[in-house]
């Protein structure tokens, strides 16, 4: 299996995403922004970072991107995506996952481990759908704009079609996301996007290994 | 060029904490009964085809689904 990691001027985190890419078994290879061929890869991964500095909004340039022109193609196609933080922003921004992240509640920089909770999906998402589905996972978060937020409708529309991938345990919301939402799936159920870093947490030296369980969701989602 | 101002913000409903924080600011310095503080962000720019602007707003400049704008042209361009 080939993984591509998105790199754009400013992302921080490819690096700790292509090394849990590959601890699936799988090899890992970076996307330059401005490639608009992923050339063959399997999944894609849209790291975390500040990228193009973040100007405007978070994500807002990124999705401009010709690699994200290439990523909404290989999504729209059936491809998995995993957009971590930064990257969860930008596939918001693009439109490939519901809703906005805002500015965190307590306008503070969180950084910290947080518990969460996955769910499975409730409608038939065949074998595009990831298969984490009620586990605890133990990952650590570290963001400043991480506020899920959608209209009530549509956080009414995307509980009720399964979407809802990760909540953060009770009483452990960083950020004043609404209904504790940490990450959520296209309705497809082939992009996933969460804000804590499952690439932070591949190695029990640093305290979990539990994000190599997402990065393996993925894996399996292959098409 | 013709000139414009993009006046962003926040939509109705959706906590501002930056609007929160300078509102809480405010008694300290000694301005009493200032309420519903919202902070948003204005561009300005020069556009050979005003028309576009809309577009141009609800493609990058705004994220239609957070925020409300306003474009104004600016006299004397």
């Amino acid at each position: 299996m080939l993984w591509g990691v998105v790199q754009f001027p400013g992302s921080c985190d490819e690096r700790d995403a292509l090394h849990a890419c590959e601890l699936t078994g799988g090899e890992a290879r970076l996307i330059w922004h401005e490639e608009r061929d992923l050339d063959g890869v399997d999944a894609v991964v849209v790291p975390g970072g500040f990228s193009y500095g973040d100007y405007l909004r978070a994500g807002a340039i990124a999705r401009f991107s010709p690699a994200m022109e290439a990523v909404a193609e290989f999504a729209a196609g059936g491809g998995p995506v995993l957009g971590i933080c930064n990257g969860f922003q930008v596939l918001c921004e693009a439109d490939l996952l519901p809703g906005a992240l805002l500015l965190n509640e307590s306008m503070r920089f969180v950084c910290r481990q947080v518990e969460l909770q996955s769910e499975g999906l409730s409608t038939p998402g065949g074998a595009q759908s990831f298969t984490l589905a009620g586990e605890m996972l133990s990952i650590p978060a570290k963001h400043g704009e991480g506020r899920y937020w959608a209209p009530e409708e549509m956080l009414d529309a995307i509980e009720a079609n399964g979407q809802v991938a990760f909540r953060y345990a009770p009483g452990q919301n960083p950020n004043g996301s609404a209904r504790d939402i940490a990450g959520v799936r296209n309705e497809a159920g082939n992009v996933l996007g969460l804000m804590p870093h499952p690439e932070h947490a591949v190695d029990a030296m640093t305290g979990s290994t539990d994000g190599l369980r997402v990065f393996d969701a993925v894996a399996g989602a292959r098409v | 060029m013709p000139k414009a101002r993009v006046l962003i913000r926040p939509k109705e409903g959706i906590l501002d904490p930056q609007g929160k924080a300078v509102e809480r600011a405010l008694p300290a310095l000694g301005f009493e009964g200032i309420e519903h503080v919202r902070v948003g962000r204005m561009v300005e720019l020069e556009a050979e085809d005003p028309a576009r602007l809309t577009e141009l707003c609800e493609k990058l400049l705004a994220n239609p689904l957070i925020e409300d704008f306003e474009i104004e042209s600016i006299d004397g361009a």
